[in-house]
């Protein structure tokens, strides 16, 4: 056993560096001759372009380049993409308005990039941005989800109604049948509320062009630098793909925010040709980021579920309104259809599952994928639907929701909405977060919370989510435009040391480190000798990135894979070194063994052989650096149970969260701190979401929540000491670890266990966020007016 | 933020010289709304003048029977000072719940009450301690020194030097704080002198108001249940996306009752 190897609770090696300040963003550098970008941005939500007055700052100090969505188009550069095709009900394919780098003809919500003022410095970028003269004519805009249906303003005039898709999955016929014969049907009403990111990092991109080697390098905070060169390139057309180099270097939190291809990366590489191959930096201000990061969520939805007299669920059908914003992002559409429909079985053996999705553009920022994207929507419309039919049935919700788990015998499981379970264990994980929460010993808690004059609730959440994105060919039959593998190589030096290059990219979770922990234990070699090196073009096989929870269980996947080819390749040479035969040598902890024999041969030997090649096999290549792509046969599916247990302060609606407990099934576990790390950032999103965060637009389309006065971000004080456990594992099968994603649960099923035991302490409904005057008007039983 | 003219005066007669020759000047002391302000471009001073190295605007002492304290006293420093703790305690708890640390480290008395915004807590501290605001000209009671949303009776080349607080026979200040910004949704200062109660709210209306009709009931009961019976007129409070006037309403009740509670 190697030290910090599999299952270790091993420091982050990244520690160290971002602790002390010494962490490499893309701010931190700074080039010779570096110029300065700011854009000036659409104060309206929806108005024609009619003039930008490039004269009205000729002169002004320190201006290098003026440039719009005239000059953009003179380049012929292409439109920002939306890489998954969805298609309607009736075949045809979603209905996509252009999304130009800089605006043409029109901006379409406020902060929507109009052009980008390029000077010597910040202050003289930002003075002349100021002083650039704009002629909008205002339109009316089509600001609100509810009101885009039939809206007479068209954010974009060739989409009509604003529906960008009308999706479906599932069986209608038999939903429509089993809720017509149903002994109960529970109806729920829902709205998912919008997010703003909020990475701790803002957005920022340097962009330059070496006239030399007639190449453009972008540093940008990317959670994919390979996705960002492939779409820069091939869609954008700023330069071939061998032209372009992406690095993403440090990244400081992204949630899905850092995914996708903006325009202000995308402009400010193309514009360094502008200005003699100066390089060109901007840094979104956070007041920008808010305007113009991707939201997440905004759902609204009605669900219901149909239950036998038994009390088991028979069907549930969904219908889902999901807003967009003004342009699909890069991967918009794939989140409110098969990120959400996909996940409405839950835990449960529901037969019959319906559910449609109607896609619309608002005058609002861009919607995507943000932590959990469509799973924790899902997650939520499901297990606060499932307590409410609990309740309206009589039945206790734990048991209810035991009553319809799939059993652990009936793996692998085929859902009615297209997902094939591999394993899962869903009562050993109730079981385990009901004995840590004390369910039994509830009640005593609420009479004594009572005699306090607070009203005490309890509430569950038993989610499942897919990660581990994803299955090429899979993704590929649902619209796709790429394929979801990854790829990596593991390279040993002279020396024995050992370079991991994945494409892979940490934007916070910690890779260094659980990387090295794989290839210390595959390898048997000092887990202090490993380097993982990510996040650049040039130096990193290509791989598609870090998202949906898939950085070890796809691209650690390929990692191993390589590792096995080192191991396979090192036995022939310690075969010849050995002079025995290949089948008997055994490897095990860094020691290439002659199988019932103490003779051996160290890696660090092996390696040192396959370098200085002066006694070596005569058909095998020197060196030893092997590379692997890994393309997931399935996804993999965390699932677990969280319990909340809250206090209301009747008289002010203050919730307050006395507990949460969560057990997570996450399988195989390479890092226990890494992976409670992540869980309780998943689960203090959570709460962000459920009691805190919510980004509101205005009825003329300005963003009411714009900075961190009006948007309310959790603090520590606002969550409690979590009791998290990750030990209820069932191995994945379709990868060789045995892992599943932890990224994204604690997003995914935090906000129902919220949300339910604030329902279960005040007696009625509540939507999210679930602020103290929502409380206390809900209590009151008083509609509160448009906020 | 645009440029500007930076000036660090040593004595408040230089910085009042300087004020008082440029109307665009402007005054900086702990900078926790200026700062931003200025990031945000919303202010174009043409000179900044810092009263950091002013001497005369520091320090906390006991004082006839009250405290004063320096126009420049950090938030953090009324929290933990060990005068304001003994003799007025009710106003270090209330310094400890201003902003959050960062804004308490910098944040400042003076800086606080001359920009009296509607959801700061000092300014309710002014009315509840019948405090007296000492100027470089003169000196100002608290009742005439809010004057409404961001507006004092300050004269344009005004500084302020220090606030003397009487110190009350009890006194506690509740706050129902916006969980974004941790200014007050609505906040509650009640002080009891003898018979005479000062029940002041922040956060609910335009400005920091005493509510009479509960300072008469309390002032006869000194009891929770005393302004039980009485009602708040939504009308005049503020409304926004956190909290309805209608809930500041009910909140100023609950908040008062609140305080009168921790008094006892």
């Amino acid at each position: 056993m190697v030290a910090n190897g599999i299952g270790a609770r091993a420091l982050r090696k990244e520690d160290q560096r971002f602790i002390t300040g010494k962490g490499r963003y893309t701010d931190d550098i700074n080039q010779h001759g570096q110029a300065f970008a700011v854009f000036v941005r659409s104060p309206h939500a929806h108005a024609k372009l009619v003039a930008v007055d490039k004269a009205s700052v000729a002169g002004m100090p320190g201006v290098l380049a003026v440039l719009d969505g005239t000059d953009v188009a003179a380049d012929g550069l292409g439109n920002l993409i939306c890489g998954w095709l969805v298609k309607s009900k009736d075949g045809s394919p979603m209905k996509m308005g252009a999304h130009p780098l800089l605006a043409q003809g029109k901006v379409r919500y406020v902060g929507d990039r109009v052009a980008v003022v390029i000077a010597e410095t910040y202050a003289q970028a930002r003075d002349a941005a100021e002083a650039l003269a704009v002629d909008y004519a205002e339109l009316p805009a089509t600001v609100a989800l509810a009101d885009a249906h039939g809206s007479s303003t068209l954010v974009h005039d060739e989409v009509e109604n604003n529906l960008i898709f009308d999706w479906e999955l599932g069986d209608k016929a038999a939903v429509d049948a089993a809720m017509a014969s149903a002994a109960h049907v529970t109806r729920i009403d829902l709205v998912n509320n919008r997010l703003v990111p909020n990475a701790m990092e803002p957005r920022a991109a340097i962009g330059s062009y070496d006239s030399g080697l007639d190449q453009f390098t972008c540093y940008v905070t990317s959670q994919n630098p390979h996705v960002h060169r492939l779409v820069m390139s091939a869609f954008i057309q700023i330069a071939p793909e061998h032209k372009l180099r992406v690095i993403g270097p440090d990244v400081g939190g992204g949630f899905g925010s850092k995914i996708f291809i903006y325009g202000e990366e995308c402009v400010v590489t193309w514009a360094s040709k502008k200005v003699g191959g100066r390089p060109v930096k901007w840094v979104a201000e956070r007041s920008e980021s808010f305007l113009s990061d991707a939201h997440g969520r905004d759902h609204i939805s009605h669900a219901e579920l149909a239950i036998d007299a038994e009390g088991n669920t028979t069907a549930l059908r969904v219908n889902t309104k999901a807003n967009i914003g003004a342009y699909m992002s890069t991967f918009s559409s794939c989140v409110p259809t098969y990120l959400y429909g996909t996940l409405l079985a839950g835990q449960y053996k529901t037969p019959a599952i319906y559910c449609d999705v109607q896609a619309y553009y608002t005058n609002t920022a861009p919607v995507d994928a943000y932590r959990g994207a469509g799973r924790p929507e899902a997650s939520f419309l499901l297990e606060t639907l499932y307590e409410q039919a609990a309740k309206e049935i009589g039945k206790d919700p734990a048991e209810f929701r035991r009553q319809n788990f799939i059993p652990k015998d009936a793996f692998p499981y085929q859902t009615p909405v297209a997902l094939i379970y591999d394993v899962g264990d869903y009562a050993t994980t109730l079981d385990r977060a009901l004995e840590l929460a004390d369910y039994a010993g509830f009640k005593a808690r609420k009479a004594e919370a009572e005699k306090r004059g607070m009203r005490r609730g309890i509430g569950i959440s038993c989610y499942i989510e897919a990660c581990g994105i994803a299955p090429s060919a899979v993704v590929g039959s649902l619209g796709a435009g790429v394929g979801l593998w990854e790829s990596a190589k593991v390279r040993f030096s002279h020396t024995g040391k050992v370079q991991v290059m994945t494409g892979t990219h940490s934007h916070g979770q910690g890779h260094e480190t659980t990387f090295s922990q794989l290839v210390a234990d595959k390898l048997g070699i000092p887990y202090e000798d490993i380097e993982v090196i990510h996040g650049d073009t040039e130096k990193t096989p290509v791989g598609m990135g870090t998202y949906g929870s898939r950085s070890l269980a796809v691209g650690g996947e390929a990692i191993a894979k390589s590792c096995d080819k080192l191991i396979a390749k090192g036995k022939k040479i310690a075969a010849h070194l050995l002079e025995a035969s290949e089948a008997d040598i055994e490897f095990k902890d860094g020691q290439f063994t002659v199988a019932g024999t103490d003779r051996a041969k160290a890696m660090g030997e092996v390696v040192f052989a396959a370098y200085v090649p002066h006694n070596y096999p005569a058909d095998l290549e020197p060196g030893m650096e092997e590379g692997a792509f890994f393309d997931p046969p399935n996804f993999t599916f965390p699932a677990g149970t969280y319990v909340c247990e809250v206090e209301v302060d009747p008289e002010t609606g203050v919730v307050r969260i006395e507990r949460l407990v969560a057990v997570d099934d996450f399988g195989n576990v390479i890092n226990p701190n890494i992976v409670e790390g992540q869980v309780h950032g998943g689960l203090t999103q959570g709460i962000g979401q459920a009691l805190l965060e919510s980004a509101i637009y205005d009825g003329a389309g300005q963003l009411l929540t714009g900075s961190y006065m009006d948007y309310a971000m959790p603090r520590a004080d606002d969550v409690p000491s979590f009791e998290v456990e990750t030990a209820a594992g069932t191995a994945c099968t379709s990868n060789s670890m045995g892992v599943k994603g932890c990224g994204e649960a604690g997003a995914i099923g935090s906000p129902p266990a919220v949300i339910n035991a604030i329902i279960d302490a005040i007696g009625v409904r509540v939507e999210m966020p679930a602020t103290p005057q929502r409380v206390w008007a809900a209590m009151q039983g008083l509609a509160l007016a448009a906020e | 933020m645009y440029a500007f003219e930076y000036k660090r005066p040593a004595s408040l007669a230089e910085a009042a010289q300087l004020l008082s020759g440029d109307d665009e000047a402007k005054l900086v002391a702990g900078g926790q709304t200026f700062i931003p302000t200025l990031k945000q471009r919303l202010a174009q001073p043409s000179t900044v003048i810092d009263l950091g190295a002013i001497g005369e605007l520091a320090g906390i002492r006991e004082e006839a029977g009250g405290v004063t304290i320096g126009a420049m006293t950090r938030h953090g420093q009324v929290a933990s000072n060990d005068v304001v703790r003994r003799v007025i305690p009710s106003l270090a708890g209330m310094a400890e719940v201003i902003g959050d640390p960062q804004v308490r480290n910098l944040g400042t008395l003076g800086g606080s009450i001359a920009n009296n915004d509607p959801a700061a807590d000092y300014p309710g501290a002014l009315l509840a301690l019948q405090a007296t605001i000492r100027t470089n000209k003169r000196e100002i009671a608290a009742d005439d020194f809010l004057t409404g949303m961001f507006d004092t009776a300050l004269e344009a080349d005004e500084i302020i030097k220090e606030v003397h607080f009487k110190k009350p026979d009890v006194g506690h200040y509740e706050k129902f704080r916006n969980p974004a910004s941790r200014y007050a949704i609505v906040g509650a200062y009640v002080t009891r002198y003898g018979g005479t109660v000062r029940v002041a709210i922040t956060g609910a209306g335009a400005c920091a108001h005493r509510w009479s009709a509960a300072e008469s009931a309390l002032g006869g009961n000194f009891a929770a249940d005393a302004v039980a019976g009485l009602t708040v007129d939504a009308g005049d409070l503020n409304s926004d996306i956190h909290a309805s006037a209608d809930y500041r309403a009910h909140l100023v009740k609950v908040m008062t009752q609140r305080a009168v509670k921790a008094c006892a």
